[in-house]
């Protein structure tokens, strides 16, 4: 199966150059390569332009509530342990209205993937500062919420106890396309932070400038040491690659409950012989 | 002065000439216009207000009610999905006795997403403790976003002024702007009778038994049955300054009517026109504008259709399982009418998600209900123009 066997119809909406059309071919590629069939795909998000994506990709594709993509994948995946269950989203829909909820999927530890395409700005809306604008950029261009300190979603992810955290650009394919595998196959939650640039609402060098304040992880990191993880991610500038992944032992101690991938209710639940008295 | 401005801005005006305090608010179409513009006017100092740009409707109104119990003006916007989120915080604000004032854009809700027009978002608060207040034009809404907070302010009660997406949130229309000094005249600072003052503590929000939450209830209850006559004062002092007033209902082209229309928002204007040329024909009709939804203008109402044979209620929304909202609650206040004056009350449910509502439509509502002579009200609502 090739990557454009698994897009629809559909022509995107987004603006010619959105950094999300990067995140879409990326995620067909990811889950050509893990050769992950349509009808064993189910694909969740909120609201925002980023918010769109599930309906380009052949899948079991929702276009939920702002901010609930997270709980609402979390119910699929249970109901259905077999579906490989990608959320996506953006910073808006994940950092601001529905960040209340990222903490306790992390710690829920179901078998979900989310990816943040985070663009730093409300896009669907039209250019008001979202939770990750920087300041500068903030009080440059006179955004609302310029006294607002800009939040630090990996550090976050990481502090609440994310298994595996990833950051990639939305302009480098063959990296994407590494790290959303990665991220797929991990068998408990992860995250990956894909910087997006918006040639609307952000300068329109602004993926240009994400880029040059990027860097990839080096060979010798060591992905399961949670201080170094944390030392990285604090420095200002953008790591690129796996940031922290727990070992896979660790995983199998923790992920029990989610692991249990045979579970489907007709059988589980239908066929149970229920107590009598 | 006048100046032509769009609905959205209409409602930022009134907010600014009203001297809100803190405004909070989270951006989500067709809304995001009122509070942009009013990020502006704080931003370049046009107004002192405090503006607080949060992350969700839920916080938007957690922000108001915590900005308003220590006396200060709140001011929020919100839409559709944003409202239903709120829907927690409508009842503190409610039953907190809060006097903020809203503004909500009447926008379909999910799913499928749909940006455009129906009242179900709204109509889904009616029993928050909410006043709703739904405008018909770029003038009413300024002028009720005013009035709005003196109401609010008189009985301690929240207010939400109601519009239809797109069709008032994005037109634009020619509007008197009535000037700060006359508006600080018409409207003094807020006076909280009760608010958080740490010279005078009191608690807020805490436990309330069987003992005496129903006592609270009554008050409440008793607060809405004053939003009438209050209503009334305040438009009428308004008129007496600026030469309009709108009233909670508004009978048009009635008198001698045998058919009547009952609209609230847009579909009104609509309406009027097609009254307008059906009176030209010599055909009876009339039109009755519902702006004032919650206290339900029962009084008012019987007043206006009481020995009007036949009436057709034009609703833009629905509730599932039993019809159109305004319809089933008009029914509800003429019942008491002795039988020989109470009208015929059929339901019209349209323009859903957005869907146009024409001249052609609110004609065949009216053929409809004109060319009937049954004397029962009908057992169901007609869906117009639904597709098979």
């Amino acid at each position: 199966m090739k990557p454009k066997d698994l897009r629809t119809e559909l022509l995107p909406v987004w603006c010619t150059g959105c950094g999300d059309f990067g995140v879409l071919k990326g995620l067909t590629q990811a889950l050509s390569d893990l050769e992950i069939a349509p009808e064993k795909l189910a694909v969740i998000s909120g609201i925002g332009c980023s918010s769109r994506l599930p309906g380009y990709v052949k899948a079991y594709s929702f276009n939920t509530i702002h901010g609930r993509a997270l709980p609402i994948a979390s119910g699929l995946k249970t109901a259905r342990p077999e579906l490989t269950t990608v959320v996506v989203g953006g910073d808006g829909d994940g950092f601001s209205i529905g960040l209340g909820h990222l903490p306790h999927a992390i710690r829920r530890d179901i078998n979900l993937t989310y990816i943040v395409m985070d663009n730093g700005i409300y896009g669907l809306t039209k250019g008001q500062a979202s939770p990750t604008t920087e300041l500068e950029s903030k009080r440059t261009r006179g955004l609302a919420g310029g006294d607002e300190q800009p939040l630090n979603p990996v550090l976050l992810v990481l502090s609440a106890g994310c298994g595996f955290v990833a950051r990639t650009h939305a302009g480098n394919m063959p990296h994407m396309r590494e790290m959303m595998k990665q991220a797929i196959e991990y068998p408990g939650f992860s995250f990956v932070h894909v910087l997006a640039g918006c040639v609307t609402y952000q300068p329109r060098n602004y993926s240009d400038q994400l880029l040059q304040r990027s860097y990839e992880l080096p060979a010798e990191y060591d992905k399961s040491d949670l201080g170094a993880a944390i030392t990285a991610v604090r420095d200002g500038r953008f790591a690129l690659g796996v940031i922290y992944k727990r070992p896979l032992e660790e995983v199998a101690a923790t992920a029990g409950a989610t692991a249990d991938e045979d579970w489907t209710p007709p059988d589980a639940v239908l066929k149970q012989d229920l107590p009598t008295e | 002065m006048k100046k032509v401005i769009v609905g959205n801005h209409a409602v930022s005006w009134g907010v600014s000439l009203a001297r809100a305090e803190v405004i909070a608010a989270y951006p989500i179409t067709p809304q995001t216009q009122i509070v942009e513009e009013l990020a502006e006017m704080c931003d370049d100092g046009r107004l002192a207000a405090k503006f607080i740009k949060v992350e969700s409707e839920h916080s938007a109104m957690a922000a108001c009610i915590g900005a308003s119990a220590t006396g200060v003006r709140a001011f929020t916007a919100t839409s559709s999905q944003g409202l239903l989120l709120m829907h927690e915080l409508l009842h503190w604000a409610g039953l907190g006795r809060l006097p903020i004032v809203m503004a909500d854009i009447n926008r379909a809700v999910a799913p499928g997403w749909n940006i455009w027009t129906d009242q179900n978002d709204t109509l889904a608060q009616r029993d928050t403790g909410w006043v709703q207040l739904y405008c018909e034009n770029n003038q009413e809404v300024l002028d009720t976003t005013i009035q709005a907070f003196a109401l609010a302010e008189k009985l301690s009660l929240p207010v939400m002024i109601v519009l239809d997406a797109f069709f008032l949130s994005h037109t634009s229309e020619p509007v008197d702007i009535p000037s700060p000094a006359e508006v600080d005249a018409f409207l003094p600072r807020r006076d909280a009778a009760l608010k958080l003052d740490t010279r005078d503590p009191h608690a807020f929000g805490a436990l309330t038994t069987p003992a005496v939450y129903m006592e609270m209830r009554k008050r409440q209850q008793e607060a809405f049955d004053q939003v009438p006559e209050t209503l009334r004062l305040i438009d009428a002092d308004w008129d007496r300054r600026f030469g309009r007033s709108w009233g909670a209902v508004e009978s048009y082209r009635t008198s001698d009517a045998d058919t009547v229309l009952v609209t609230s928002g847009t579909i009104t204007s609509t309406a009027r026109y097609v009254i307008n040329e059906r009176r030209e024909r010599g055909e009876k009709v009339g039109l009755v504008k519902i702006k004032m939804f919650r206290p339900f203008p029962t009084e008012p109402l019987r007043r206006a259709l009481a020995g009007i044979p036949k009436v057709a209620v034009l609703d833009r929304n629905i509730s599932p399982g039993h019809g159109g909202i305004f319809a089933e609650e008009l029914r509800s206040a003429l019942y008491d009418l002795p039988s020989a004056r109470r009208p015929r009350v059929d339901g019209y449910v349209l323009g859903l998600g957005g869907r146009d509502v024409t001249p052609e439509v609110i004609g065949e509502c009216l053929d409809a209900t004109r060319g009937n002579d049954s004397s029962a009200n009908a057992r169901e609502d007609l869906w117009v123009g639904v597709k098979p």
